[in-house]
C-alpha cells in the first residue's frame, strides 16, 4: 500500500514539473497562436541559469530559492527580446511561419548554451533543507518532491488568481478565445503579446530551474520536454491553464504506475493518451473549439501551368542534374542524392499540408517506416533492393491509411499534434523494440545489390525515383483529385455542398502524401546502407516543416527550393564550430526577410528587378 | 404538373425551444416557392433540415418519392438537390470557372482521377453554366478578387452544374445592393421559367419575395401561419400581425419597387 502511495506522490510531483512547462506554453499558444517550439530552450536556459545562480550563493536556503526566481525572471526577460525582435516582425506572416522562427531559436539557445555552460552534463546542489526524505506508509519520499507537489497547485491558483481578478488577465482570456474582437475593442494587441511570452516564458524557465535538484541539467533538456509539454496542453486544451494543469496529472500519475508494469511505455504513454483523448474530445478536456481561430490567412492565388520560361529552366535544372556524375566528384553524387530525397519529402508533405491543408508534425513517420519496412524486408525476408523500395513505400501508405484515420476527424494545430503523437508512437516502439528493430542500434547492412553498388549508379537509381516521384505528385496536384483536395481546404462546406465526401478525400490526400514520404525513405536507407530510430524522430519531421515553410507553402516549387537550399546549407554549416547557431541565425533572416517563403521572396525581387528594368 | 418535394408533419426541438413543428408543404415542378418569416421563424431550421445539415425529431421530407431524411449533405447533393449559401462558400484559391469544372467533375464521378488535367475537364459545360448568369467574361478570374454579387451569381452557377430538380437557395440576396438583388432574383426567376429546376428560397427582402415567388409560405414561431400568392400574403392579417402587429406597410413596400 505504502509502495503505491509512493508511486502516487512521485507521479504528483512529476505532474507539477510538467505543468509549469505546459502552462507556460498553453499561455503562449492561446493568445498569440504561436506553436512555441522554443518553449523548450526556455526550460533548458531555466535550469542552467538556476544552475549558476545557485551554486553562486550555494548552501542558503533564500540562495536556493532566490536563483530559481531569479533564474525565471531572466528566462522571462530572454522571451521579451525573442518576442520584440522576430516574432513582432512576423505575426503577419502565415501562421506556421513563426513556427519556423522559434526552431531558428532553439538551434541558436543550443549552441549559446554550448558556449557558455559546455557540452558535460551539470549536477545541480540540492535544495537547502529540502534534501531529505521522509518516511510516509514506510517509504521514503523526498522532501523536494513533496515541496513540488505544493509548488504546481500553488502556481495554478496563482495563475487563475491573475486571469480572473485582473484586467490583464481578463484580456488574455479573451484574446484565447478571440483575439481579433479584443483587437476590435481597441486593445493594444502587441503589448498584449508581448506580455503573454515574457509570462510564458518565465514559467518555462521556472520550471526548468526547479528541476536541477531532481535532474542533470544538460543540453538535450530542451527537444526532450518540448513533446511531453506539447502533449499536456493538447490534452488539457490549448489556451487553457487548468486544462494543462488536469492533463499534466494525468500524464504523470497514470505514466508512475504503467511503468510498474511495462517499463518500457514511457515513451509513448503521453502520445498515446493524447490520441485517446483527441479521438473523443476534439478540442482537448477543457478546449473549446472556439480556441482554435487564428487571424484568417490571405486566400492562395489559382494554379497556373508552368510558364513556356519556366519550363525551360526547370528543365535545364533536370539536365544538369542528371549529367552532373559525370563532371563532379563522388560525394557530390552522394550529396545530390540526399538533395533528391528531402526534396521528395519536402514534396510530400508539402502535398499534405500546403494542397490539403492538413498540416503534420509527425511527417518523419511515414519516411521511417518506407525505410524499416525496406530494410525489415531485406534483414528478415531475403528482399532484393528493388522489391524491397516497391514494400517500403506501401507498407507507409498502411500506416498513413490507420494514422490518417483519426487524423482527418480532427483539423488544424489539433491535427498537427495527432500527427506527431502518430509519429512518437511509431519512433517509440521501434526505439524499444530491440529484437526486431534493433532500437538504437538500426538495422545495418540495408545496402544495394553489386551493379548498384556504386555511388554513380545509385545516383541514377535515386534520379528516376525521387524526380519520378516528385513528377507524379505534381501531376496529382493539377489532376482532378489534387483540384478536389484544394477545395476541401479551401471550403469544406461547399465540397460537400458539390458531394465529395471530404472526410474520405482529405484520408486518400494523407494516404497518398504517405506513400511519397515512404518512397523517400527507401531510398534514403539503401543509399546509407542502414537504418536507426531517427528517421522517425520529431527532430525529421521539424526538417520537413521547416523546408516547405521556408520555400513557401502557397507554391507548388516551395518545398522543392526549400528542401534544397535546407540540404545544401545544412551540408556546408555542419562543417563548421557552432553550426547550430550560424543555421538557426540564417533560418531567422530567411523568416525575417522573406515571410512568404523562398519561392515568394524570390517572385517578389522578380517583380522589383523588373519594375527597376523598366 | 408532378409534386418535386413532399414535406410531411416536420418538426425540430432545441432543448425546449420548438424550433420548427409541424410543417407541411409539396412544391410542384417548376415551381418557386418562398419561405418566409420573422428572425427566429425557423426558416433557417427548415431549410437545414431539407438540406440534410440537420436531423429533425419528427416528420418526412421526400424527393421524386425518396426520402432525404438521415442522408448527409452530399448524398442530398447527388440526388439532384442544389444548393447556395446564405454566406457564399466557393473555392477561394480557385478561378470562377474552375469553381464551377469542380461541381461537374463531381457529378461526372471522377474526384479520384489522379492523371487528367483538372483545368481540361468540362470547359464547354462550365462556360456555358457561366454564360446562364453572365460570369463567362468574368471566368479567368480568381474567385478571391470577385465583388459579392458576383460570387452569388457564381454560387449560382454552381449549384446548377448537376442539373438539379431542386434548388434551395438560402437568403439568396442577403449582403446585396438592392439593384444586385432584383438581378439575381429575376435570373433565378427566368432559370426556373426555362424549366426542369424548381426553387425554395427563404428572404427576408419582401420586394423580392412579392415580385418574383410563385407561391409563399409564412412561418411564425416555427409553424406555418399563411400560404398562397403574394396577394393573399399581403391581404393576410395574421401575417400583418406577425410582422408588424398590424398596419398595410408592405403595400407600401410593395408599390416602391
Amino acid at each position: 500500500m505504502g509502495f503505491y502511495f509512493a508511486q502516487l506522490l512521485t507521479g504528483l510531483a512529476n505532474a507539477s514539473s510538467l505543468f509549469l512547462i505546459a502552462s507556460g506554453l498553453s499561455i503562449i499558444f492561446g493568445v498569440t497562436r504561436i506553436v512555441n517550439f522554443a518553449h523548450g530552450s526556455f526550460y533548458m536556459l531555466g535550469a542552467y541559469l538556476a544552475y549558476t545562480l545557485v551554486t553562486l550563493w550555494s548552501g542558503s536556503v533564500l540562495g536556493f530559492w532566490g536563483g530559481v526566481v531569479l533564474a525565471a525572471l531572466v528566462v522571462g526577460l530572454i522571451g521579451l527580446v525573442v518576442e520584440l525582435t522576430i516574432l513582432r516582425r512576423i505575426y503577419h506572416a502565415p501562421e506556421l511561419f513563426q513556427l519556423v522562427a522559434t526552431f531558428g531559436v532553439v538551434l541558436i539557445v543550443q549552441d549559446a548554451a554550448l558556449a557558455i555552460w559546455g557540452a558535460e552534463d551539470l549536477l545541480g546542489p540540492r535544495a537547502p533543507g529540502l534534501d531529505r526524505a521522509v518516511r510516509i506508509l514506510g517509504e521514503p519520499i523526498p522532501e523536494y518532491d513533496l515541496a513540488l507537489i505544493a509548488i504546481g497547485p500553488a502556481v495554478l491558483a496563482g495563475i487563475w488568481l491573475l486571469f480572473h481578478k485582473t484586467r490583464w488577465g481578463v484580456l488574455v482570456r479573451a484574446a484565447t478565445q478571440d483575439r481579433e474582437m479584443v483587437g476590435a475593442l481597441g486593445i493594444n494587441q502587441a503589448w498584449l503579446f508581448s506580455a503573454a511570452f515574457v509570462l510564458g516564458s518565465a514559467l518555462a524557465g521556472l520550471g526548468g530551474a526547479l528541476q536541477i535538484p531532481r535532474e542533470a541539467v544538460s543540453l538535450q533538456m530542451d527537444l526532450s520536454i518540448i513533446g511531453e509539454a506539447f502533449v499536456v496542453v493538447v490534452i488539457g486544451g490549448m489556451g487553457s491553464v487548468s486544462g494543462a494543469f488536469v492533463a499534466a496529472v494525468l500524464i504523470s500519475v497514470l505514466n508512475s504506475f504503467a511503468i510498474l508494469i511495462f517499463p518500457q511505455i514511457s515513451i509513448v504513454l503521453p502520445f498515446i493518451v493524447m490520441a485517446i483523448v483527441l479521438i473523443f474530445r476534439p478540442y482537448g478536456i477543457l478546449g473549446k473549439p472556439g480556441s482554435e481561430a487564428g487571424a484568417p490567412e490571405a486566400p492562395e492565388a489559382p494554379l497556373t501551368l508552368m510558364s513556356p520560361k519556366a519550363m525551360m529552366v526547370m528543365c535545364a535544372g533536370l539536365m544538369a542534374l542528371a549529367l552532373s556524375p559525370l563532371f563532379t566528384a563522388e560525394f557530390t553524387s552522394v550529396l545530390l542524392v540526399d538533395v533528391m530525397v528531402a526534396t521528395l519529402f519536402a514534396v510530400s508533405l508539402h502535398f499534405m499540408m500546403g494542397i490539403g491543408g492538413m498540416v503534420s508534425f509527425g511527417h518523419a513517420a511515414y519516411f521511417g517506416v518506407g525505410a524499416y519496412a525496406a530494410a525489415l524486408a531485406v534483414k528478415f525476408l531475403g528482399f532484393g533492393m528493388l522489391p524491397a523500395m516497391a514494400f517500403g513505400p506501401l507498407c507507409a501508405a498502411l500506416a498513413a491509411l490507420f494514422f490518417g484515420w483519426f487524423s482527418v476527424r480532427l483539423s488544424g494545430v489539433y491535427l498537427a499534434m495527432l500527427t506527431l503523437a502518430a509519429a512518437q508512437i511509431l519512433w517509440g516502439v521501434t526505439f524499444q523494440w530491440q529484437d526486431f528493430t534493433g532500437g538504437d542500434d538500426g538495422i545495418l547492412g540495408v545496402w544495394p545489390p553489386g551493379w548498384a553498388s556504386s555511388d554513380r549508379v545509385y545516383f541514377y537509381i535515386a534520379f528516376v525515383l525521387c524526380v519520378g516521384g516528385i513528377w507524379v505528385m505534381r501531376r496529382i496536384a493539377y489532376s482532378p483529385f489534387g483540384y478536389v483536395l484544394r477545395g476541401v481546404r479551401d471550403s469544406q462546406t461547399r465540397a460537400e455542398a458539390i458531394g465529395v465526401d471530404t472526410r474520405f478525400h482529405q484520408w486518400m490526400g494523407f494516404v497518398i502524401a504517405g506513400a511519397f514520404a515512404g518512397l523517400a525513405g527507401v531510398v534514403f536507407a539503401f543509399s546509407k546502407g542502414s537504418v536507426f530510430p531517427d528517421s522517425l524522430g520529431i527532430a525529421l519531421s521539424i526538417d520537413g516543416l521547416i523546408m516547405v515553410l521556408l520555400g513557401g507553402i502557397h507554391a507548388l516549387a516551395g518545398p522543392i527550393l526549400g528542401a534544397s537550399a535546407f540540404v545544401l546549407i545544412e551540408d556546408w554549416v555542419t562543417r563548421l564550430d557552432y553550426w547550430r547557431f550560424i543555421f538557426g541565425t540564417i533560418i531567422l533572416v530567411v523568416v525575417l526577410v522573406a515571410p512568404d517563403g523562398i519561392a515568394g521572396g524570390i517572385q517578389r525581387l522578380w517583380r522589383i528587378i523588373k519594375r527597376g528594368a523598366a | 404538373m408532378s409534386t418535386v418535394l413532399q414535406v410531411r408533419g416536420l418538426s425540430k426541438s432545441f432543448g425546449g425551444i420548438r424550433a420548427v413543428r409541424d410543417v407541411n408543404f409539396d412544391l410542384a415542378e417548376g415551381e418557386f416557392l418562398a419561405l418566409i418569416g420573422p428572425n427566429g421563424a425557423g426558416k433557417t431550421t427548415c431549410f437545414n433540415m431539407l438540406n440534410g445539415y440537420l436531423p429533425p425529431d419528427e416528420g418526412t421530407v421526400s424527393l421524386g418519392g425518396q426520402s432525404l431524411i438521415g442522408k448527409p449533405p452530399r448524398d442530398i447533393w447527388r440526388m439532384g438537390v442544389g444548393r447556395t449559401f446564405q454566406i457564399t462558400s466557393t473555392f477561394m484559391s480557385m478561378t470562377v470557372v474552375e469553381n464551377v469544372q469542380m461541381a461537374l467533375i463531381s457529378h461526372h464521378r471522377r474526384v479520384f482521377d489522379l492523371f487528367s488535367r483538372a483545368t481540361r475537364l468540362y470547359v464547354d459545360e462550365a462556360m456555358a453554366l457561366l454564360d446562364l448568369v453572365s460570369m463567362r467574361d468574368q471566368a479567368g478570374r480568381a474567385c478571391s478578387e470577385l465583388a459579392y454579387g458576383d460570387l452569388k451569381r457564381l454560387e449560382l452557377a454552381i449549384a446548377l452544374a448537376h442539373e438539379p430538380a431542386l434548388l434551395l437557395m438560402d437568403e439568396p440576396t442577403a449582403g446585396m445592393a438592392p439593384s444586385e438583388r432584383v438581378a439575381l432574383m429575376a435570373l433565378t426567376a427566368e432559370i426556373v421559367a426555362r424549366g426542369g429546376v424548381s426553387v425554395v428560397f427563404t428572404e427576408h427582402d419582401m420586394d423580392v419575395v412579392f415580385a418574383h415567388a410563385h407561391r409563399i409560405l409564412v412561418l411564425n414561431r416555427g409553424e406555418i401561419i399563411a400560404e398562397g400568392s403574394g396577394s393573399d400574403i399581403r391581404a393576410n392579417p395574421l401575417v400583418q400581425e406577425v410582422y408588424l402587429g398590424g398596419g398595410a406597410v408592405f403595400e407600401t413596400e410593395a408599390s416602391d419597387a
